[in-house]
């Protein structure tokens, strides 16, 4: 089954890691991405870059952010291949952001 | 049955269904043929058959491919083991972190307790529509989202083991309060754990705590009223459930069990001895306080240290507890102050006590301590 994580991260909780601390986690987000059950992966810019449209009327409306004062940011995802949940949870677990104050979604992919 | 059929095909609703069909041909061949050799054998083989014939006839199901494989099923394949180990896989996937705790329990009594939805759901004081809604959603997250029917890795055992033990335990705990005899479904499930992980301490640990509590308790009440445990009438307690508790209990301390449930299974069974051994009670309730560093065992251990003969030390130990709206907090106050003699502080430990309690009950036996004063 594919297993989509989505990594919530606590805004600032990475940059405010001493630089070898910081330099480890990265060394982690790269060993994920690179395991053979790793099918796809990113990381997003931060949330100051968002830019959300809605469409009414048939016009599309774009406004800068959104910007809601939340305590876990979206930063990234991966997409896993595994045999089950069990798995996911595992590979979950080593996400460093999951540690640093903020969580990780495991989220099913629907099979086409 | 039921959670054989699941664990082998990974799916409720279909095992469901299959073991309706398989009741309804065995009512009908039985009767001609006579009663098999092994029914409950004979009700899994066909029940299985029955869903492989059904996966077949929906083909189109891609999600289901790996039963396709499956040959069908022969009375020689299906011992006892394999309906055991299914059900133990059964046990993990209803017992799943991923899933709501109260969806476990609702999957845990619907799969392995065989309760039907309504009894679940009355319960649990929630309607029948409610119960549904919970176990259908439990049921299709399992399906979609991958959740194992599977027996964890060794590494994941242990915190795997306590969410299915915590899940009994609050089964037991439920039944307690009162409502439908959910403790002894509790204790079933135990002994069924019991048989599946043989070697495991806790699983004999809890199923003594819960064997030992239950064995007393036609002498809890005496007509509606709260009795203490001093004041129980001994002649009421179930001997012969008791001994088999105080057996559990001596299978786990023989596997080195020194865990949370066999701590408590050893003070309870120490409470039910004809002279109570308060020190070693005390004891014991300190080995448990650093396991859980819960300040509720830290309670108990003051009552324990007051039984034991130092009313003044038990004090000390309830001042320092950080416990302001725990009823039993304020209860075990009064009751220590009253017996060093401090009646004005006592009468007003109990009455805070009082304002806290919440079923009519335990009311009733506040107002009898104060009475008494």
């Amino acid at each position: 089954m594919k297993y989509a994580l989505l990594i919530y991260s606590a805004p600032g909780s990475h940059e405010a890691l001493p630089k070898d601390e910081y330099e480890k986690a990265l060394g982690e987000y790269m060993a994920l991405t690179a395991d053979s059950r790793c099918v796809g992966s990113g990381q997003l810019q931060p949330v100051e870059t968002a830019t959300t449209v809605r469409v009414q009327d048939g016009r599309a409306l774009t406004t800068d952010g959104p910007f809601a004062d939340t305590k876990e940011v979206f930063g990234g995802y991966y997409v896993f291949e595994a045999q089950n949940m069990d798995e996911a949870i595992e590979l979950a677990a080593r996400v460093p952001a999951a540690r640093f104050g903020g969580g990780v979604e495991i989220r099913p992919l629907v099979e086409r | 049955m039921l959670a054989s059929l699941i664990g082998f095909l990974g799916d409720f609703d279909l095992a469901e269904e299959a073991a309706q069909e398989a009741f309804a041909v065995a009512a009908e061949r039985w009767r001609h043929d006579g009663i098999p050799a092994n029914p409950g054998a004979w009700l899994v083989v066909t029940a299985r058959n029955r869903a492989i014939d059904r996966i077949r006839r929906e083909r189109t199901l891609a999600e289901k491919t790996r039963l396709l494989e499956v040959p069908q099923a022969t009375m020689d394949e299906i011992d006892d083991t394999t309906i055991e180990d299914e059900r133990l896989e059964l046990i993990f996937t209803c017992c799943h972190p991923a899933l709501a705790l109260e969806a476990q329990v609702a999957l845990t009594l619907r799969a392995l307790g065989g309760l039907t939805t309504e009894e679940i759901a009355h319960a649990f004081i929630v309607s029948e529509e409610t119960m549904k809604r919970r176990l259908s959603r439990a049921k299709a997250k399992i399906k979609q989202a991958g959740i194992p029917f599977a027996v964890p890795a060794e590494h994941l055992l242990p915190d795997r083991l306590e969410a299915v033990l915590a899940v009994v335990y609050l089964i037991y705990n439920e039944g307690y309060s009162g409502r439908v005899d959910l403790a002894a479904e509790a204790i079933r499930l135990g002994r069924l754990l019991a048989v599946l992980m043989p070697d495991e301490p806790e699983v004999h640990g809890l199923l003594a705590l819960m064997m030992i509590h239950h064995a007393r308790r036609e002498a809890r009440f005496a007509g509606d009223e709260l009795v203490l445990l001093k004041e129980q009438d001994r002649s009421l307690w179930d001997a012969a459930e008791l001994a088999a508790g105080r057996g559990a209990l001596e299978r786990a301390i023989a596997l080195r069990g020194r865990g949370p449930y066999v701590l408590q299974a050893a003070i309870a069974s120490l409470q039910t001895g004809e002279q109570i051994d308060w020190s070693e009670i005390a004891a014991l309730y300190e080995q448990l306080a650093e396991i859980t560093h819960s300040p509720v065992v830290e309670l108990n251990r003051a009552v324990a240290v007051a039984q034991a003969g130092s009313v003044g030390p038990a004090l000390e130990i309830v001042n320092r507890l950080e416990l302001g709206d725990y009823q039993y907090l304020h209860s075990t106050r009064g009751e220590l102050l009253r017996r060093l003699g401090r009646t004005d502080e006592a009468r007003e430990a109990f009455e805070r006590a009082l304002e806290l309690a919440r079923s009519e009950r335990e009311r009733r036996f506040l107002e009898r301590r104060i009475a008494e004063l």
